[in-house]
C-alpha cells in the first residue's frame, strides 16, 4: 500500500460503484495503489444495475464451479454473433470470452458465491454461473473485500466533470453532501454505466415515446460522466439512438423494478393494443428469444402499452410475476377493468378463436406449430382459443435495460481522444460495452464485460499510477 | 400489534415477490419450498416460517429492501408468522399467547418455581436420604417433576398435531425422519447456502458465531437431558441411587452439558443483544432473551450445585436449580423452546415435498 496519499488525494479514482467499478478498485488496490471509489448512490442503493443481476456468462473447458460440461470460446462467440447480428468487435469479444474463464475463481476469491442454476432457468446451467443471492450479494461481497484491501468508498458522491487537458485527465469534480470537491488523482477509471435513467436524454435519442418507458434498473445511471467526456472529444462507440428494451409488467415502478417485473406469458396469450387490436405474432419463438423484441413492439403502439389476454387454462404455464393478473369472469368485464373497448376485445378474441385449429399438439415448452390459419398477424405456435373463464390480463410496457452509446476503448480498456489514447483514463462495464456489443444482448454478458474490463482497467490504472 | 391475519397477509405479499425473483434459491430450504407453490395458503406460509431460522442472508442479498417500495424483509415477515403461529397452535392457547411475547411473565414463572421448591424443601423435611435427597426426598422430587415433565410432552404433542394438519403433512416415513434429524444435527441451514454461515452478527458479513452458539446450546441441553435419563435408569433399573462420583456417567454428561449450555446461552444472549432487531419479531425479543436466560440459569445453577453441593449453600442452590428446571419444563411449550419441535416438524414436512 502506498501510504503517502491521503484519501482525498488517492492514486486512482474509480467513478461508479457497480460490478465494473469494484473489480477495477480491488485489482488496483491489490497492485499497491490507493483507490477512492466515488458512488453517486446512497449506500442502500449502491451497486447500480449490478445489484439486479443474477448471473455471469463464462467460458469453460470442463466443469467449473457451478457450471457443467464445457462452453468453448467458439461456441460462446457464435452465440454472441447471433444476437448482435455480427455487430461485434471480434478481437475485444474474444478477449472478454477467453478471460471469463479465469474470472470465476477470481470472483470466488473475492467473496462471490455461486448457486446451481435457478429453477426455471435450466437452459442456462451450462453457460451461466448464478450468484448465490443475486447481484446484490455479489456487490456486498465486493465492497467488503475492497474495504479490507484499503479501498476508500464515498457514497452519494456524484461526479459532475472529468477535466481533460490534452491527452490527460487533470482533475475530477464531484458533489458530496451539497458541496463540490475537486481532486487530482493520477489515474481515473470510469465505470458509471449508461444513460438510460435520464429520460430526457432517452426521449431526445429515441423520440418522445421514451418518456413512457420504464427503467428496469438504477435511477443513478444518468450518463453525466459519459456526456461530459463525449463533449470533450473522447472517442465514442455504439448507436446513440438505441437502447436494450424488453416488455415488462406495466405496473412496475418507474425505476429499479428489476427482475420480478418480467412477464413470461406472451407466448400463451394474445397481445392487443389500446384499441384492442393484435399487432404481432405472439407465438413466433420461445419467450427468451422474443423477450427483447417485444420491448420495441410495445414502444411502437399508442401510449406505448400492450395488453396480454389469457384464459384460465394458461395461467400456470409461466413463471409467476410480481403483480397478480387482472381477473374477470367475462371478456367484457376484463376489457372494462383494463380500460379497453369491450366490443373491440370481444371481436378480436372471436376472430382469433375462429382462426385456431387443432390444438391437440399443444406443447408449452417447444415450438409446437399449433397455429392460426387465415389471421393477420398470425400466431404461429401455441395458438389455443381463449375461451375458458376466468380471463386474465396483464399490461405490458417497455422496460429499458441499458443504452448502447459508450466510450470506445482498446484491449487495455483505455479511452482515446483524437488519434491517441488518453494517458490516464480507462473505462469498464456498461459505459464501454458498446465497444463489444453493437446491438442485441446475450444473457450474462454484461457482467462478463464488467468483470473482465474492470480488472484490466484496474491493473492498467495502477501500473500507470505506480510509475508516475 | 399485528394480528395473525395481517402477519400472514404481509408474508404472502413478500413471498409472491420472492417467487417472481428466486435469486435467494440457494440460501436455505425456505426458497425451494416457496418456489414449489404458485399461491400461498396460510398453511404454506406457516410451514415456510418454521423452515426459516432467521439467518438474514436473504435480507442482505435483496435488491428490494427499504427504501425500495417493495419493502422486502423476509426474515422479519417470516419471524412474525412463526411467532404468531406458535401462539395460535399452542395448547392451551392462552398460555402460548401469554408467554411467547412476555419476558416478564417468564421471569415471574421462574420465581414462582423457586418459591415452590423452597416451600417444598421446608414442608418436606429430610427423611434420612443422602446428598440432595437429604434436602428433598426422592419421592417428593418425582412427585413434582413427573407431571412437570409429562405436561409439556402432551401439550407439544397436541400442538404438533395441529401444525401437521395445518401444513398438510402426510404420514411420516423413516426416510423423512432421517433427513430431518440429519439436517437439524448439523444445523445445515445455519451454514447458509455456501457454508460461510449467517448474517446475524455484523450486517452483510457471514459468520458461524450463531451456528456455534446454537450448537452449544442444543448439545449442552441434550447432554444434560441424557445425564438425567442415565441417572434415572441407574436409580430404577440398576438400583444405584445418587449421589454419583465425578467420573460417573451422569456427572460426565451433566457437567460437560452444563458447561456447554452456559457458554452457549451466554454467546446467544451476546449475539442477540448485538444483532439488528428489525429482522426478528420485535414483540418477541424480550421473551426470547428471558427464555435463553432461564435456560442458561438452569445450566449455571446445576454447575453451582455440583461445585457447592457439599456446603451449607446446597439446599438453597437445590431450590434455585430445581425451581428453574420446573419453570423451564412447564414453559417449554410456550417459549422459544417450542421452536425446536416446530422446526423438526417443518423439516420432516419439507422432506416429504
Ligand atoms: C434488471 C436487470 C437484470 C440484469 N441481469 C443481468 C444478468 O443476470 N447478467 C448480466 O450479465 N447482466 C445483467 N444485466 C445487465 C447488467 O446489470 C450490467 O451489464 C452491469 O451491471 C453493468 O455493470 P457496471 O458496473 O458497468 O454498471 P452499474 O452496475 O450500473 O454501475 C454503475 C455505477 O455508477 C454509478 N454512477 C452513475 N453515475 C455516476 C456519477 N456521475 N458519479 C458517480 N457514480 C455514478 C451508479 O450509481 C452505479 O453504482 C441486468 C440489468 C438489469 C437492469
Ligand atoms: S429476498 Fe429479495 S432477492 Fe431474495 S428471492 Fe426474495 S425478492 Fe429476491
Ligand atoms: S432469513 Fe435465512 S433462513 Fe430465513 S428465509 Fe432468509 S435466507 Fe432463509
Amino acid at each position: 500500500m502506498t501510504q503517502s496519499h491521503s484519501p482525498t488525494n488517492p492514486d486512482i479514482v474509480v467513478i461508479g460503484g457497480g460490478n465494473a467499478a469494484l473489480c477495477a478498485a480491488m485489482t488496483a488496490a491489490e497492485a499497491g495503489a490507493s483507490v477512492l471509489v466515488l458512488e453517486a448512490a446512497p449506500k442502500a442503493y449502491r451497486g447500480g444495475n449490478s445489484r439486479h443481476t443474477r448471473n455471469f456468462r463464462c467460458m469453460h473447458q470442463g466443469p467449473l464451479g457451478p457450471l457443467v460440461e464445457s462452453y468453448s470460446e467458439e461456441e460462446y462467440l457464435a452465440d454472441l454473433m447471433k444476437v448482435t447480428g455480427g455487430k461485434t468487435d471480434e478481437q475485444l469479444a474474444r478477449l472478454a470470452i477467453r478471460t471469463s474463464e479465469e474470472c470465476l475463481p477470481w470472483m470466488q476469491a473475492h467473496g462471490v458465491r455461486f448457486q446451481p442454476s435457478l429453477s426455471g432457468t435450466l437452459s442456462l446451467a451450462r453457460t451461466n454461473a448464478f450468484f448465490l443471492g443475486g447481484g446484490k450479494s455479489l456487490v456486498n461481497a465486493y465492497y467488503r473485500t475492497a474495504q479490507q484491501l484499503g479501498v476508500q468508498v464515498l457514497y452519494e458522491a456524484a461526479v459532475t466533470h472529468v477535466h481533460l487537458a490534452g491527452d490527460q485527465v487533470e482533475y475530477i469534480d464531484y458533489t458530496h453532501m451539497g458541496e463540490t470537491h475537486r481532486i487530482t488523482p493520477k489515474s481515473v477509471v470510469v465505470a458509471s454505466g449508461g444513460f438510460q435513467a435520464d429520460t430526457d436524454w432517452l426521449a431526445r435519442a429515441w423520440g418522445p415515446a421514451a418518456k413512457n418507458f420504464l427503467i428496469r434498473g438504477t435511477p443513478y445511471n444518468r450518463g453525466v460522466v459519459l456526456a461530459d467526456l463525449l463533449d470533450q472529444g473522447i472517442a465514442q462507440v455504439g448507436d446513440p439512438t438505441q437502447c436494450h428494451a424488453v416488455a415488462i409488467d406495466g405496473r412496475a415502478p418507474k425505476f429499479d423494478g428489476g427482475i420480478v417485473t418480467r412477464l413470461d406469458c406472451v407466448p400463451f396469450s394474445i397481445v392487443v393494443n389500446q384499441n384492442a387490436e393484435r399487432f404481432y405474432d405472439e407465438g413466433e419463438d420461445v419467450w427468451p428469444k422474443r423477450y427483447a423484441i417485444w420491448g420495441r413492439l410495445v414502444a411502437a403502439q399508442p401510449d406505448q402499452v400492450g395488453h396480454v389476454i389469457i384464459d384460465a387454462k394458461s395461467l400456470d404455464l409461466f413463471m409467476p410475476s410480481v403483480f397478480p393478473p387482472i381477473k374477470a369472469a367475462s371478456l367484457r368485464e376484463l376489457a372494462e377493468k383494463m380500460g379497453l373497448p369491450a366490443d373491440g376485445l370481444e371481436r378480436t378474441v372471436g376472430e382469433f378463436n375462429a382462426a385456431c385449429g387443432d390444438t391437440s399438439g399443444f406443447h408449452p415448452t417447444e415450438l409446437d406449430g399449433v397455429s392460426t390459419t387465415g389471421l393477420t398477424p398470425p400466431k404461429t405456435n401455441w395458438a389455443r382459443p381463449i375461451t375458458q373463464p376466468p380471463f386474465y390480463g396483464y399490461t405490458l410496457r417497455t422496460g429499458v435495460t441499458f443504452t448502447y452509446l459508450g466510450l470506445k476503448v482498446d484491449e487495455r480498456a483505455q479511452c482515446s481522444v483524437g488519434q491517441g489514447p488518453v494517458r490516464n483514463l480507462w473505462a469498464a462495464g456498461e459505459t464501454m460495452a458498446g465497444s463489444i456489443l453493437g446491438q442485441g444482448y446475450l444473457a450474462g454478458f454484461g457482467m462478463t464485460i464488467g468483470t473482465v474490463f474492470g480488472r484490466i482497467a484496474g491493473k492498467e490504472a495502477a501500473a500507470y499510477a505506480n510509475a508516475h | 400489534m399485528q394480528t395473525h391475519t395481517e402477519v400472514l397477509e404481509e408474508a404472502r405479499r413478500q413471498a409472491e415477490i420472492c417467487n417472481a425473483c428466486r435469486y435467494c434459491e440457494g440460501y436455505c430450504s425456505v426458497f425451494p419450498a416457496l418456489h414449489a407453490e404458485r399461491a400461498f395458503a396460510d398453511g404454506n406460509l406457516t410451514q415456510l416460517a418454521n423452515l426459516c431460522h432467521n439467518c438474514r442472508g436473504c435480507y442482505y442479498a435483496c435488491q428490494y429492501t427499504a427504501p425500495h417500495e417493495f419493502d422486502l424483509n423476509l426474515p422479519q415477515a417470516l419471524a412474525n408468522v412463526r411467532q404468531s403461529s406458535w401462539e395460535e397452535l399452542a395448547f392451551p392457547q392462552a398460555a402460548g399467547r401469554a408467554f411467547q411475547k412476555n419476558g416478564m411473565l417468564i421471569a415471574v414463572a421462574t420465581v414462582i418455581g423457586f418459591a415452590l421448591l423452597f416451600a417444598a424443601l421446608r414442608a418436606l423435611p429430610a427423611a434420612g436420604g443422602e446428598g440432595f435427597y437429604a434436602a428433598l426426598p426422592h419421592n417428593a422430587m418425582v412427585a413434582i417433576f413427573l407431571p412437570a415433565f409429562l405436561f409439556p410432552l402432551v401439550s407439544i404433542g397436541i400442538s404438533l398435531r395441529r401444525y401437521w394438519r395445518q401444513v398438510g403433512g402426510r404420514p411420516v416415513k423413516l426416510s423423512h425422519l432421517v433427513q430431518a434429524f440429519g439436517q437439524a444435527a448439523r444445523m445445515k441451514n445455519l451454514k447458509g447456502g455456501h457454508g460461510d454461515g449467517c448474517n446475524f452478527e455484523d450486517q452483510d458479513r457471514f459468520s458461524h458465531a450463531r451456528r456455534h452458539a446454537h450448537q452449544a446450546v442444543m448439545y449442552g441441553f441434550l447432554l444434560c437431558f441424557a445425564a438425567t435419563s442415565v441417572a434415572t435408569v441407574m436409580h430404577y433399573a440398576l438400583g444405584m441411587p445418587a449421589p454419583y462420583g465425578l467420573l460417573s456417567l451422569p456427572k460426565i454428561l451433566g457437567n460437560s452439558g452444563g458447561l456447554l449450555l452456559v457458554a452457549g446461552c451466554g454467546a446467544m444472549i451476546r449475539l442477540k443483544l448485538r444483532s439488528d432487531r428489525s429482522f426478528g419479531a420485535p414483540s418477541a425479543f424480550g421473551a426470547e432473551l428471558a427464555f435463553v436466560g432461564l435456560l442458561g440459569f438452569v445450566g449455571l445453577s446445576g454447575l453451582a450445585l455440583y461445585a457447592l453441593g457439599q456446603t451449607a449453600l446446597m439446599p438453597a442452590l437445590l431450590a434455585l436449580h430445581l425451581g428453574a428446571v420446573l419453570a423451564f419444563f412447564l414453559l417449554a411449550p410456550f417459549t422459544k423452546m417450542a421452536h425446536g419441535f416446530y422446526r423438526l416438524a417443518a423439516l420432516v414436512a419439507d422432506a416429504q415435498r
